[in-house]
């Protein structure tokens, strides 16, 4: 549990952060969405004391984070910037052993940790971890790097545009695995990006901010139904947001009864995306399939509008 | 096709220390430079003494120069000597503009005749390059990996010396090797001012107007300087073989 | 609640610095008196080197200045302390001089000593400190170093040096100080002049032949490693051979020894700095810019003369700095193998044990090198400077 209260930050006579109070629950992800220079990323450094707040209060699990030198409550905090900022002159093991090297784990205790992060990014031990971040792609030291932030099994993990390096296909991919990873280890999240897809598609909850302040801080579909002011309401996009909102539900929870004819949906695939497929067949209604092939039922235009309609 | 240049390099190794050893064998190849009978070979001491004394001057002025060089540079990037940086910078500059045998005439006034003005002018000379690639390593770090290291939780110290200086060694290598072949270079002048360098044969070669003199001297000069500037570049490669070999 | 902003301390740290070195030279010996040039002097305080009123003037603007130094001072205020109290020791030093100086005495020695440089010392690191708070324009740079040189120049015409060793060293052999110097000049100008020649082409014909480039550096590389005096030493010989074989070519000034082999090698170390900036220079000509003339129908010739070069102009300029300032410096060697220039007295005077003659040679020497570097860093500013105003 993550709780800001009334946190400011003031550089001379401005002030970049202003009075955000916000809580992110255990095992969620937040994401803070807004322009640059909305102090996103200013708000996220205070909470691992890369920058030091002029008021207010951060608790990690009801304590204050100012209880403990800087140096060690980052060593508890898993932090990924954006371009990954991997160590260049260390190899990949060394570089996700930083942390655990800080704390001085037994070699061999580290060496089960790296090579057991290395197998859940997908990335062969034997193969990599002697490499040097030079000889990695774009997507693997992006692994990499949230790997480092992982060593020590941290509960918080912050991260600064992690994806914002990656061409469209990769960052596609590893959000995916972000969402699976994070389902697994139950770390909390916060996330910070200039991305409104982006935290629709990963936040639990949207912080979006704008000049200091946190407009609204909701779950995207409250976001995308309800925004709190003209500025939210202009980054979410009117134009999309049906389409958004559609985004968020699997089709699992859009299924009617009846049987009809056509290529059948996977009822995991998002109702955004049924929603495409009907229109692309030309016809009003699709079967559903689940995941052991089974099919369950129809998914219809007329249902899928109604879903997508502005909420009462 | 690394194969040649490292042949070549051991061979000029081996000659070198035949020569510095047994400089008699050689005596037919420099004979035909001397005229009435001149001695072919330098005849006024050793001159592998010579050389390891010239060495030794080197190797002691850029230890001390390399140590305080690295030191005010670390100070000048850091918030408390921030301050200095932009003066640090200009002196520099400055600093860079006076000549080497200038710097070593000027310091005879002040500590006399001998090996000590060398060593200082050596010194002195020395700090200029290490401080300016120190400093340019120091302060041209990637701002995600500093950022990074600092988000890891290392303190101000760990960071410096597991982040930054690796990363700087190159560049601070690349400063110490030109540093080191300006001094091979300035040592050689010190005889002038009765240091004991190589730079004694080609003076008596100068003013007896031997060639011979002149042509051992220098060449054991030269082929010093270029082994040792290979031994640096070397080194830096090592030092910087993350980077894929591209610096 | 706020964290209130930290008062600023209110003392400057390198002012700090200079207030304890002013501190310590102040009772250090200003001046040394020999009594003749070759015998160790003895030093003199500030008080014992000038009349009582002089030496408490001197006192005075030297503790006024530090003050001004160690307070968080403006930059324009830093830089009039800093100028007023070297003027006074640039005046005071030559006053002490005749001061010390018995009358009718024309073996006697007076030369600046340690407190005298250090203080000199500290208030140029105060002005060094100021004019890069400053961030003069490259003009104004210039002006400042025509006026240093005008007031320097106007010390020596008034006399107020005279009593110096160092311009009695100059009065014994005036004329043959101003032909060193043309000579020394002639020697790092020419060499430079003939590296410009060669080396822009070289640069040129390397940017365009890239096999030719890695070949052509590294033989250059290898030059450069070589020491001065080494190469200085080994160009005789080859010259000498030239000069006894080949008619005509002794008639030609070409020797062994003396001015042949030092401008030949100053051309040699001359050629890596012009040739690698050059290259250094084409090749960060934006592809866009060349594509677009092209587009537009320039010849090679064309897009060399009217886009290639002028963008490398800045690179190529660093390179000349280069090269001026490293041959000013190296001409001084020239003297070892008889080629004549500064270095004449900077040897002459160790061979002597004579101090004032060695400052003969590397002072002069040390200007020249420092204005070159001034000069050219302004032009490759203002040559640089349509370019980057983007």
């Amino acid at each position: 549990m993550i709780e800001l209260e009334h946190v400011s930050k003031r550089y001379g006579e401005t002030e970049v952060v202003s009075d955000v109070t916000l809580t992110v629950p255990p095992r969620s992800i937040a994401a803070i969405v807004g322009t640059s220079g909305s102090g996103k990323t200013t708000l996220l450094r205070m909470i691992n004391r890369l920058v030091e707040p002029s008021a207010g209060t951060i608790k990690l699990d009801g304590v204050d984070h100012r209880s403990v030198p800087p140096h060690e409550l980052r060593r508890r905090i898993g932090y990924v910037i954006q371009g990954h900022g991997l160590f260049p002159h260390r190899t990949v093991a060394q570089n996700i052993a930083t942390v655990p090297a800080l704390l001085g784990w037994p070699r061999a205790k580290t060496k089960a940790r790296v090579d057991e992060l290395l197998t859940l990014f997908q990335l062969d031990p034997a193969e990599f971890a002697a490499r040097y971040p030079h000889e990695l792609s774009g997507g693997q030291q992006q692994r990499v790097g949230v790997a480092r932030a992982l060593a020590a099994g941290p509960n918080l993990l912050l991260m600064d545009e992690p994806f914002g390096a990656l061409d469209p296909i990769i960052r596609a991919k590893a959000q995916a695995d972000l969402l699976s990873l994070q389902a697994r280890l139950g770390t909390t999240i916060i996330l910070v990006t200039h991305d409104i897809e982006e935290a629709v598609l990963l936040g639990h909850r949207i912080a979006v901010m704008d000049a200091g302040r946190v407009l609204q801080y909701a779950p995207p579909s409250e976001i995308l139904a309800r925004p709190a002011t003209p500025f939210v309401e202009a980054l979410v996009g009117t134009g999309e947001r049906p389409f958004k909102l559609l985004s968020l539900k699997p089709v699992a929870e859009a299924v009617e009864q009846g049987i009809v004819e056509g290529e059948p949906i996977a009822a995991s695939a998002t109702q955004r995306d049924a929603l495409a497929a009907l229109l692309w067949s030309g016809r009003p209604a699709l079967p559903v399939q689940s995941a052991e092939g089974v099919i369950i039922g129809k998914v219809t235009v007329a249902g899928l509008s109604k879903r997508a309609a502005r909420p009462e | 096709m690394r194969a040649l240049p490292t042949l070549a390099r051991l061979a000029a190794l081996a000659l070198l220390a035949a020569f510095l050893m047994r400089p008699d064998w050689f005596e037919p190849v420099f004979r035909p430079l001397t005229e009435n009978g001149a001695p072919a070979i330098y005849n006024q001491g050793s001159l592998l003494g010579l050389t390891l004394a010239h060495l030794g001057l080197v190797a002691l002025a850029t230890a001390g120069a390399t140590a305080l060089a690295v030191a005010l540079a670390i100070l000048v990037t850091r918030p408390f000597g921030a301050e200095f940086l932009p003066l640090s910078r200009a002196l520099v500059n400055i600093g860079q503009t006076f000549p080497p045998v200038a710097v070593l005439a000027l310091a005879v006034p002040a500590v006399g005749f001998g090996a000590t003005p060398t060593l200082i002018a050596l010194f002195l000379y020395g700090l200029l390059p290490i401080f300016e690639n120190t400093l340019t390593g120091l302060t041209t770090l990637s701002p995600a990996v500093v950022e990074a290291a600092k988000g890891t939780g290392m303190t101000a110290t760990q960071r410096l010396a597991r982040v930054e200086l690796p990363l700087a060694a190159p560049v601070i290598l690349a400063g110490i090797r030109l540093s080191v072949v300006i001094g091979l270079a300035t040592a050689t002048i010190g005889s002038t001012v009765a240091a004991k360098t190589v730079g004694e044969v080609i003076i008596a070669g100068l003013l007896s107007n031997n060639l011979a003199f002149v042509l051992q001297g220098g060449l054991i000069v030269a082929v010093l300087a270029v082994l040792i500037y290979d031994g640096f570049t070397a080194l830096g490669r090592v030092a910087g073989r993350w980077s894929g070999g591209t610096s | 609640m706020a964290t209130p902003d930290r008062p600023r301390p209110s003392f400057d740290k390198l002012g700090l610095v200079i207030g304890i070195v002013a501190a310590a030279a102040a009772g250090a010996p200003f001046a040394t008196f020999r009594a003749n040039r070759i015998v160790p002097g003895e030093g003199r305080a500030i008080w014992e080197a000038l009349p009582a009123g002089w030496a408490t003037a001197l006192l005075l603007v030297v503790a006024g200045a530090a003050l001004v130094a160690m307070l968080r001072s403006p930059a324009p205020a830093r830089l009039a302390a800093a100028l007023a109290a070297l003027a006074t020791l640039a005046l005071l030093i030559g006053t002490a001089a005749h001061h010390l100086t018995p009358p009718d005495n024309a073996y006697a020695r007076v030369a600046p000593a340690s407190g005298f440089w250090l203080l000199g010392f500290a208030f140029a690191l105060l002005a060094a400190d100021a004019l890069t708070r400053l961030q003069l324009s490259a003009t104004a740079r210039i002006a400042a170093l025509a006026a240093v040189a005008a007031a320097i120049w106007l010390l020596l015409a008034l006399g107020a040096w005279d009593g110096l060793s160092l311009l009695k060293e100059y009065a014994n052999r005036a004329d043959r100080f101003w032909a060193e110097g043309a000579r020394h000049l002639a020697l790092a100008l020419g060499s430079l002049a003939a590296a410009i020649v060669a080396g822009i082409p070289l640069g040129i014909l390397c940017h365009r032949v890239s096999g030719l480039r890695d070949a052509v550096l590294n033989l250059l590389n290898m030059i450069q490693t070589i020491p001065s005096i080494a190469l200085f030493g080994l160009l005789i010989a080859p010259l000498g051979w030239i000069a006894a074989n080949l008619p005509g070519a002794s008639v030609i000034g070409i020797r062994g020894i003396g001015a042949a082999p030092a401008a030949l090698a100053l051309f040699l170390y001359s050629l890596l700095p012009m040739v690698a900036n050059t290259v250094v220079g084409l090749a960060q000509v934006p592809a866009a810019a060349n594509d677009a003339a092209r587009g537009m129908g320039m010849t090679a010739r064309q897009r060399l003369t009217r886009i290639e070069l002028p963008l490398a102009l800045p690179v190529i300029l660093a390179g000349i700095r280069i090269v001026l300032v490293q041959n000013i410096g190296l001409a001084t060697i020239a003297a070892l193998i008889g080629g004549g220039g500064f270095g004449v007295f900077v040897f002459q005077g160790l061979g002597q044990t004579a101090m004032d003659l060695v400052l003969l040679g590397a002072v002069p020497t040390v200007a020249l090198a420092f204005a070159a570097a001034i000069l050219l860093d302004a032009a490759v500013e203002l040559t640089a400077a349509p370019g980057s105003r983007v």
